[in-house]
């Protein structure tokens, strides 16, 4: 592999330094002067972009195995390589389920395959997600995927005493449960968008936030029972954030991640009927998403994570109640969370960091993620231009799905270059063949 | 006049005056001896029925043969999700026949607003889902209106499942544009998510006591009871059919204490009626009841509501209709 020097790239935002990566490491970092290229050096004139590690997102829906017509490993690494990302982890909830340690092994040599971020794979908690038995979360966890977080994400692990056994069990191998905190018995089963006002006048069976912060508090409880650690999956309001806020307080292992929509969007977009903003949890009213954006700046909520959900059009195109949940996320999560949080003036590029790349790696257990940009530190990292406008284009996608809230919308903040172990694995946008293209 | 008829709130006060007007004049037809109109001659309604119906199927039917439309009933029961096609392509695949208005029920809220955006036809919403079901509001403040006089100022009790009730939200919509001064009542349980809000930014009154609404302040000129599915008590919506006929039912004690403090109210009931449950056969068949003027209502108020939308300046059709016959 050829050495790759990024000339002229703030780090983090700040100081301006020459950085130069070798066999995947980088080697050298130079705040004084320009560092010699010899002329097998591929070089990035980054001159106006920061460079920072690469993003990690705990959320992300790959489709693969099952659904291969709205999304594969291969097109969602693309698209999560576009957006800045170096790490994705892959929900179970695929068909069939990741519940075995050979259904993780599987996505991670997709993952591998497809070359162009690492693909850590989610366990399920309970067989085909079904609520009632454990998984193999052992096997998985000594699997060559080495799984460290389990979910049953599209659904909430409800039943407390499976939930308490899941998290007893996997302090064995520092294992966590990533919860979709949803009590399924505090809403309809047709239950589709938040229970509020814009429900109760559109007719639609809502869920109410009270499905979601007494699941919080039950599993802030249990994790403190049992000393095992929860991750509370894409929080969506502020009653929430109050449990969170308390359990931490009380010294809890409770973790949290918002979405870009819930930071963005809000329930007033549903007065359409239009399924593109049809999402599980739902988008809330203003109050909720002001409440999320202070709790992610001031860090309890630790991370952002996508929630990348793809789906094939005529799996949108029902009546709303009928049509699918989800919207895609990893192409424009940075663009977003930068111009909703930073720009606005609310955090500051560093913490863009911590809680996109530092803390999901750290949450997830990803050594070579999130690190500093400092020698000796593996080169995933991305250059972002802060001041660059997007505007946000559905078909441009990476994605082979098309249901994209964020189309038409512009936002400050783009992603220049990925970068994984070394090699450039997007550049303005577009992601780079994978590695196997690359060695032939 | 709008395109599309989706919510009873598409509507301005003008509009609606303008329609109610119309369904007066069309009203008179139904007791002629030949009842046919030419004014939608040439013209195609397709109802697109994807839930049960056999009053609204059946007066949009004949609303439509009665304008001399070309009116076709297509019954799509179930929805198209369990059959694996979208609700899109199965209304692509009828429009594709070139139709000038849709008139749809669908068990989902909003499906009607959702198609509106996928065809050049006028879309009617004939009730979707718990969301809205605008022509029963028309057809409701015909019959007030043509027993009342103008509705401004009228007081009007709604009271029932307003939870499930796509009734309860177009009558709340047009007979506040109209100016009347509403009430609705139900248990905590059987009101709309956000009531509360909505009915401060909206300006209707919320009771959870029948007796309240009824008999403090100013006697009522309309009360509408509205149905309640026995199928809610298992979802703990109330405890038993007993206990919510004692605490939101008109019996015949209410009705009679009602028109002792004004006896010309009128009682209303969309249909089908749970009797002995929200509502008395007193009550029911008793003075004052216009149950059986609200169905008689529907006819003329549908053929009103074709008319104005099919007529109007804005249909793209009416003005290449000279194209007819060049090709």
């Amino acid at each position: 592999m050829s050495d790759l020097l990024i000339a002229g790239a703030r780090i983090l935002g700040a100081t301006s330094a020459d950085i130069l990566v070798r066999d995947g490491v980088v080697a050298q970092v130079s705040t004084t002067g320009p560092i010699d290229r010899p002329g097998s050096t591929e070089v990035i004139d980054a001159d106006g972009l920061a460079v920072l590690p690469g993003f990690v997102d705990l959320h992300t829906h790959l489709r693969e195995p099952g659904r291969e017509d709205t999304e594969t490993v291969a097109t969602g690494s693309a698209a999560a390589a576009a957006g800045g990302f170096t790490a994705v982890l892959a929900m179970a909830n695929t068909d069939p389920v990741t519940d075995t340690a050979e259904a993780a092994v599987h996505i991670l040599d997709l993952g591998r395959a497809a070359g162009l971020v690492d693909v850590q794979p989610v366990g399920a908690v309970t067989k085909r997600l079904a609520g009632d038995e454990l998984a193999e979360l052992g096997l998985m966890a000594r699997s060559r995927a080495r799984v460290t977080v389990f979910s049953d994400d599209g659904r909430c692990v409800a039943d407390a005493r499976i939930m308490r056994r899941a998290l007893e069990y996997i302090r064995a191998f520092g294992g966590v449960v990533s919860q979709h905190s949803q009590d399924p018995r505090l809403a309809d089963g047709t239950a589709c968008c938040h229970e509020g006002e814009v429900s109760g006048r559109l007719g639609l069976p809502g869920w109410p936030a009270v499905a979601e912060s007494t699941v919080i508090a039950r599993d802030a409880m249990l994790a403190r029972h049992t000393g095992s650690r929860v991750h509370v999956a894409h929080v969506s309001t502020a009653e929430g954030v109050d449990v969170l806020r308390w359990a931490k307080a009380q010294g809890v292992a409770i973790t949290a991640e918002v979405t870009p929509h819930h930071l963005a969007l809000d329930v007033d977009l549903v007065r359409d009927y239009d399924p593109v903003h049809k999402v599980n949890p739902p988008l809330r009213p203003q109050g909720d998403v002001e409440a999320l954006r202070e709790a992610l700046a001031d860090g309890t909520i630790d991370a952002v994570a996508t929630d990348h959900a793809p789906h094939a059009r005529h799996d949108k195109e029902h009546a709303f109640v009928d049509a699918a949940f989800g919207m895609l996320g990893l192409e424009t999560a940075f663009s977003v969370v930068h111009d909703v949080m930073v720009r606005s003036g609310r955090m500051g590029l560093s913490d863009l960091v911590e809680r996109m790349s530092v803390a999901p790696a750290r949450i997830a257990r990803l050594d070579t993620h999130g690190r500093p940009v400092a020698v000796g530190e593996p080169a995933n990292l991305v250059l972002v231009d802060p001041d660059a406008s997007v505007t946000v284009d559905r078909d441009a996608s990476h994605s082979l799905s098309r249901n994209n809230p964020w189309h038409g919308r512009t936002f400050t903040g783009a992603v220049h270059a990925t970068i994984l172990r070394g090699r450039v694995t997007a550049l303005g946008g577009r992601a780079h063949a994978g590695e196997q293209e690359d060695r032939s | 006049m709008p395109r599309h008829l989706l919510s009873a709130a598409d509507l301005d006060r003008d509009e609606v005056i303008e329609i109610l007007e119309t369904a007066a004049s069309m009203h008179d037809i139904q007791r002629r001896d030949v009842k046919k109109l030419p004014a939608l001659r040439g013209r195609t309604v397709i109802n697109l029925f994807f839930e049960d119906s056999t009053r609204t199927r059946s007066s949009f039917e004949i609303a439509g043969k009665w304008m001399s439309a070309d009116t076709i009933n297509i019954t799509a029961k179930g929805s198209s999700a369990s059959k694996g096609e979208s609700l899109r392509d199965t209304v692509l695949t009828i429009t594709a026949m070139a139709v000038d208005a849709l008139v749809i029920r669908h068990s989902a809220s909003g499906a009607c607003r959702q198609v509106a955006g996928w065809v050049d036809a006028s879309v009617i919403n004939a009730g979707d889902g718990t969301h809205e079901h605008p022509t029963q509001a028309l057809l409701d403040a015909y019959t007030m209106t043509r027993r009342l006089g103008d509705l401004a100022g009228r007081r009007v009790v709604i009271v029932g499942d307003l939870t499930h009730s796509r009734v309860f939200r177009s009558n709340v919509l047009l007979l506040g544009t109209l100016g009347a001064d509403v009430t609705v009542v139900a248990p905590p349980t059987l009101m709309p998510s956000g009531a509360a809000e909505w009915s401060r930014r909206d300006g209707f009154v919320l009771s959870h006591d029948l007796d309240e609404a009824l008999f403090v302040g100013p006697a009522a000129d309309v009360v509408m009871m509205l149905r309640v599915q026995r199928e809610r008590m298992s979802g703990g919506f109330f405890p038993t059919a007993r206990e919510y006929s004692v605490g939101y039912g008109l019996s015949r004690e209410r009705v009679e204490r009602l028109r002792r403090r004004n006896e010309d109210v009128l009682v209303m009931h969309p249909g089908p009626m749970n009797r002995g449950l929200e509502i008395s056969a007193d009550a029911a068949d008793g003075l004052g009841s216009v149950i059986l003027d609200q169905v008689s209502a529907g006819v003329a108020v549908r053929m009103a509501v074709l008319y104005h939308l099919l007529s109007g300046d804005h249909s793209v059709r009416d003005q290449d209709s000279g194209r007819e016959g060049t090709t």
